[in-house]
């Protein structure tokens, strides 16, 4: 049992970690989930005794890292999988860790062999790929059979058999009664693994929460809309009746809507009053990924902008209409329920050109992280955000 | 945490990589070898000599001239023992396994320090017997007033070398800014403040030039050095100490 309180961390005048505090508990897969830059490699690192934090404490079993008995036998930890010397064979890595801790040398072999590198035992550890590199460091955190185990992005750089390896090796640690946190960037991997959520976000902490809890929180369903392609003007005639009558649209990449805030059935009484034809109605209920998305959308450090190419473009012909432009998901925009960046880099849903950004009062100031378990409000309103911002 | 184990992990640590072997082959190879040449240069140069000059020629010293250069790969040693932990990354799982980091430091330093005597003790009396050789009829014997003491000096002297490059090391993290600034200082500055009369007061109170008094069987005539053979040497032990006390300070109380 991992157990943090009031943890925080500052280097100067940066605060990486804020009065975070959690539980992992045994015989779960907890997931560690957070953007670049959110602390949790900080937070991993004052688990185990490496940083000292400014305030609060971590302790695992009760006990700070550093006063734990016998710490190496009862936690292990990959941290980075690029931290071994590369002139060193990967047996000889492992022994002399092993060493430390008074494992006898067997112990090496055999961990060699369940995470699949007897081959490459007396290989120098310079020649392995990043994945070669994540298996050893998963023995290295093995080592000492131990009841406690923190991964950091385990994943990073596997093979589809490799991502397959760890995810059954974490859940049968967990079951056998072992502690298990776990972090990651890959939302559709943490959804397979972990049981459990820990979500951070600018180091403080936004959601503590059971997979299941996460997603339903934070998930906001919406219905899938398609008018025939062949007449856009019914696109336009189903959006207007659904505005009306108080849904939330928003056109997606391929020419269908998103549309929120209205039960399917009245979706399909509208488009009928509206003698709009369908070509797809569907339910749909966000994944794990865009839950997260959704919840962190505040706390992204780096973000990145739509790519304007200006001054590569080529000019136009006077009176030639410019080509609309549908944003690809994830450039420049986080995603889809993410308000607009806060300098309106591109032009969101690709309406013409409109209004100044700076004409949004909304653009300037993203969603405040603390206020999105809200599930429904929220959308709404950043809905009405891009709305505003696109015009 | 037993000590031992730490001791043997730390004695894995440093028979598995290349650098060992390489660095310490070269201060070998480097010592002895430019000790013999200078050894047969002052030889076929002794006639020559001013009569003060022959009377305190020091053949046992002249055999360790190799020690200038020797040295720098000693130097190198130490840094890299102690630097590589941090340049890989693999520091945090070596504290995350030991947490007590004065145990930690403490036996790397022990290991590599002993590594560094025996293959220093050796070196040493390898370069005094064939530089001997070379000298012919001008040599020293063994047996000779203060030459033991001077041979056993010598690898006392690149044991310590390599200690202080540790603490250095321990302190500054990066192999690069590490030799960045000991290669230099041994190698240029320190003999340089050692030999310019403004400067030689405090120079010879450089944890070189001070340790390498050890090695002297006879001083030269114009020598008004304030401490002997194991003062010299004291006041080298006392800049590693200092040096491996910051390291041990700083890593206790720093982030890994």
């Amino acid at each position: 049992m991992i157990e943090a309180v009031g943890l925080t961390k500052r280097y100067g005048a940066k605060t990486a970690v804020y009065n975070l505090s959690f539980q992992v508990r045994p015989g779960t897969v907890t997931g560690f989930l957070g953007p670049n830059g959110s602390g949790k490699s900080t937070t991993m690192r004052m688990i185990l005794g490496l940083d000292a934090p400014s305030q609060g404490q971590v302790t695992i079993g009760g006990y700070p890292y550093r006063k734990l008995p016998n710490a190496p036998r009862q936690v292990g930890a990959l941290l980075d999988a690029k931290a071994v010397h590369g002139g060193r064979h990967a047996r000889n890595h492992l022994l002399c860790l092993a060493q430390l801790s008074g494992i006898p040398a067997r112990r090496v072999d055999e961990v060699l062999g369940v995470v699949g590198l007897q081959e490459v035992a007396r290989k120098r550890s310079k020649g392995f790929s990043l994945g070669m590199g994540q298996r050893l460091g998963i023995a290295a955190a093995l080592l000492g059979d131990p009841q406690v185990l923190l991964f950091d992005e385990p994943v990073n750089g596997l093979d589809p058999e490799g991502i397959l390896w760890v995810r059954n090796l974490m859940k049968s640690l967990a079951a056998e009664g072992r502690t298990v946190f776990v972090s990651s960037h890959l939302m559709s991997e943490m959804a397979l693994t972990a049981e459990h959520l820990i979500v951070i976000g600018r180091g403080q902490l936004l959601a503590d929460m059971s997979v299941t809890d996460f997603i339903s929180t934070n998930s906001a369903d919406f219905a899938r809309v398609r008018t025939p392609d062949t007449d856009p003007q019914q696109r336009e005639k189903l959006t207007a009746a659904l505005t009306e009558a108080g849904g939330q649209v928003m056109p997606e990449q391929d020419g269908g809507l998103r549309v929120t805030g209205l039960p399917l059935p009245r979706i399909s009484d509208l488009a009928h009053g509206a003698d709009v034809r369908l070509w797809e109605l569907s339910p749909h209920q966000a994944s794990l990924e865009e839950a997260y998305m959704r919840m962190t959308q505040g706390a992204v450090d780096y973000r990145s902008t739509a790519d304007q190419r200006a001054g590569l473009q080529q000019q136009l012909p006077p009176g030639a209409m410019p080509q609309p432009q549908l944003p690809v998901p994830g450039q420049g925009q986080p995603g889809w329920y993410a308000p607009p960046p806060p300098q309106q880099g591109g032009q969101p849903f690709a309406m013409p050109q409109g209004t100044p950004a700076d004409a949004n009062p909304y653009a300037a100031a993203p969603q405040p992280p603390a206020a999105a378990p809200s599930a429904a409000p929220e959308m709404t309103k950043s809905a009405t955000d891009n709305e505003d911002a696109a015009r | 945490m037993a000590a031992t184990q730490v001791l043997r992990s730390e004695w894995t640590k440093i028979r598995s990589v290349a650098s060992t072997l390489w660095t310490l082959g070269l201060a070998v190879v480097v010592t002895i070898a430019l000790g013999m040449l200078i050894s047969i240069l002052s030889k076929n140069d002794y006639d020559s000599l001013s009569r003060e000059d022959k009377i305190t020629f020091d053949p046992t010293y002249t055999s360790f001239a190799g020690m200038s250069l020797g040295q720098l790969a000693m130097i190198v040693f130490g840094v890299l023992v102690v630097s590589n932990e941090y340049n890989t990354g693999m520091i945090r799982t070596s504290l995350a396994a030991v947490p007590q980091r004065g145990t930690f430091l403490f036996s790397k330093v022990t290991v590599a320090a002993l590594l560094a005597f025996a293959v220093g003790i050796a070196t040493s009396f390898l370069a005094f017997f064939l530089g001997q050789a070379m000298l012919g009829e001008y040599k020293a014997q063994i047996g000779d007033p203060g030459v033991l003491r001077a041979v056993i000096g010598g690898g006392l002297y690149m044991t310590l070398i390599a200690m202080f490059s540790m603490g250095v090391a321990a302190m500054l993290r990066s192999p690069m800014l590490s030799l960045g600034i000991l290669m230099p200082f041994f190698f240029l500055i320190s003999s340089i403040l050692g030999n310019v009369s403004a400067t030689k007061k405090i120079g010879r109170f450089l944890p070189d030039q001070a340790g390498s008094k050890i090695m002297q069987v006879k001083t030269p005539f114009d020598d008004d050095t304030p401490y002997g053979p194991w003062g010299g040497l004291g006041i080298m032990v006392a800049w590693t100490a200092a040096a491996l006390l910051g390291g041990y300070v700083l890593l206790k109380k720093r982030d890994a």
